[in-house]
């Protein structure tokens, strides 16, 4: 392998976009006005979009003549390596547009940062990843703003979002040993330097829908070391159930 | 799905002979009707019901093809379901604001879908079983929506003739991924031709009563083809698909599930073409009537989905009211 490094560090972002894309599929056809059913298809294929492209480079850094879709669809619970966040069950809307907006407002300084990566493939993926989580944090930002200053109930919705995830955040700014590696070699942003990015993306929302971030001083971390929530499991059932059951076919 | 449209259309209209007289003048010179214009109120109320029932139809059709999104087999085909399944939605919205140019609201239509007064196509209460029928879907129901939709993008109404033609372009590319998504299956295991056969096997009949009842019983059609509303029978369409469909399922190597379907060089004016078997009417009467497996279902999900986001659109409307309010203080 090439780097085995980056390709670990390129597999972690793979699947946080590929398990937030399926649990956004979830509400196609189910979400509150019509109108959210295409926005939350949008952000699903913005984020499949970025998955097939960071499998697809990751594949090719493996060299092993993987695919994306073996990538995707052919590793179990322990081997994914996605934030325990991005695998949470959907909820209310309030939850889904809460989990949208933290990470969201991560990942758009993420591929800002991105944009000086020495490796030109990811300065691609980037500049285009950056501009659809820009979408993704002014639509559910929105959300979180209306719901939290709404009525009494959405409020309550909000706080409660709020409360089931918010220890679920710091999860973002921690880095695996091999995406420390990626950013030492000045190929992937360093995690951990974005929390004030975050904040500054945060902050003006949560000030306006009246909520606050509640301390978290036991923050739930493991997603990155593949040890996950009950859910994960659940979702890659379903997700993975025809290339498990056909091997080798072509789909 | 959309000469269903016209099922419990109800196009009795109370205006004077000359005004009718007049109506139909423009009509066949081919005029389109805009939204502010004259027109006869049964015209008005056919078209509410048709184009009502097209959205319906769009946004109950997106249940049978979401229910495959998070089983998708690879990531290719998982963005292109759910675009698909998006621009289904997309088509709902169009049709839904064509509706209001006649004065009518999307809640109320939407009131009315739930309340089972409106129906939609009959082929969405029929369930997806395995990957192939995303496929047939594609394939089958998309073609056939085609078949009765090109002609409506020459509808005398403006606004549904326009919103056609955008539809069209989707739907027709739809169909083709439909197609590819059965020719990859057909090409591939056993196990992937059997799921297509099987998937054919299911979906064939429905999608030729997609197209309503034959055109002796069909109670509303000459009215709206006389409005230009319509402008094949139902009869005509449906043989124009089976004509293109029957050699695209040679192609695949697919049996078409009719004992009774051959070649006939008389029909089509001696141009020729397939004769099917008897659809089974009472079955398609069963399914528009609410009877169908899938029925309660469909209606029950896109209620729960409504009654579920009502706080949303509450606080969303209760937020625009305290935005308002705040500028109106700072003025």
């Amino acid at each position: 392998m090439k780097d085995e490094n980056l390709f670990n560090a390129l597999i972690e972002l793979a699947d946080d976009h590929s398990i937030l894309c399926h649990r956004l599929g979830e509400w196609c056809g189910h979400a509150p006005i019509l109108e959210e059913d295409l926005a939350l298809t949008n952000m699903a294929l913005d984020l499949i979009g970025t998955a097939r492209n960071l499998y697809t480079y990751a594949a090719e850094i493996e060299g092993r003549g993987r695919s994306e879709d073996d990538l995707a669809y052919l590793r179990n619970e322990r081997q994914f390596r996605n934030l325990l966040m991005v695998e949470r069950p959907n909820g209310d809307f309030a939850h889904t547009m809460l989990r949208q907006l933290f990470f969201a407002a991560f990942m758009e300084p993420y591929w800002q940062a991105a944009l000086e990566s020495r490796d030109e493939t990811l300065r691609g993926i980037a500049g285009k990843a950056l501009k659809e989580m820009g979408y993704h944090i002014r639509h559910a930002g929105e959300w979180v703003i209306r719901l939290g200053d709404g009525t009494e109930e959405s409020a309550e919705r909000m706080q409660a979002a709020m409360e089931a995830l918010h220890i679920y955040v710091d999860e973002l700014f921690h880095s695996s040993p091999a995406a420390e590696a990626a950013a030492k070699a000045g190929l992937l942003p360093e995690r951990g330097a974005l929390r004030t990015a975050w904040l500054e993306n945060i902050t003006p929302i949560l000030a306006e829908a009246r909520l606050e971030l509640p301390e978290a001083p036991n923050p739930q971390i493991g997603g990155r070391a593949g040890l996950h929530g009950e859910d994960l499991g659940h979702i890659l059932c379903e997700m993975q159930y025809l290339q498990r059951s056909h091997p080798g076919a072509t789909w | 799905m959309y000469s269903q449209g016209l099922i419990g259309a109800d196009s009795r209209t109370g205006e004077s002979e000359e005004f009718l007289e007049a109506f139909q003048k423009r009509i066949d010179a081919e005029e389109k009707i805009e939204p502010k214009d004259a027109m006869p109120e049964g015209y008005r109320r056919t078209l509410i019901r048709q184009i009502g029932q097209h959205a319906h139809s769009e946004i109950v059709g997106m249940l049978p093809e979401g229910n495959w999104i998070t089983r998708a087999p690879s990531l290719k085909r998982k963005a292109a379901l759910l675009a698909k399944v998006q621009d289904e939605g997309g088509h709902g919205l169009y049709l839904y604001a064509a509706a209001e140019t006649l004065g009518v609201s999307r809640e109320q239509m939407t009131e009315e879908l739930h309340s089972g007064r409106a129906k939609y196509s009959s082929i969405f209460n029929y369930p997806t079983l395995s990957w192939a029928d995303i496929g047939a879907i594609g394939w089958l129901v998309d073609g056939a929506a085609i078949m009765n939709q090109i002609p409506l993008c020459r509808c005398s109404f403006g606004p549904y003739a326009r919103a056609m033609i955008r539809i069209c372009k989707e739907e027709s590319f739809h169909q083709r991924q439909g197609y590819e998504i059965m020719l990859t299956l057909c090409r591939g295991t056993p196990e992937q031709k059997e799921m297509a056969q099987d998937a054919l096997n299911r979906f064939w009949w429905p999608a030729l009563m997609m197209f309503g009842p034959h055109d002796k019983d069909s109670a509303h059609s000459e009215q709206s083809m006389k409005w230009k509303i319509k402008r094949f029978s139902n009869d005509q369409l449906r043989q124009k698909f089976i004509d293109a469909t029957v050699p695209q399922a040679e192609y695949l190597g697919l049996s078409v599930p009719d004992p009774d379907l051959r070649w006939d060089p008389e029909l089509n004016d001696g141009k020729g073409g397939y004769r099917h078997g008897e659809i089974d009417w009472d079955e398609f009467w069963r399914v528009v009537k609410g009877d169908g497996v899938m029925n309660r279902d469909r209606i029950a999900a896109r209620r729960k989905a409504w009654e579920e986001g009502a706080w949303v659109r509450e606080a969303a409307l209760a937020h625009a009211e305290k935005r308002k309010a705040a500028m109106a203080a700072a003025e």
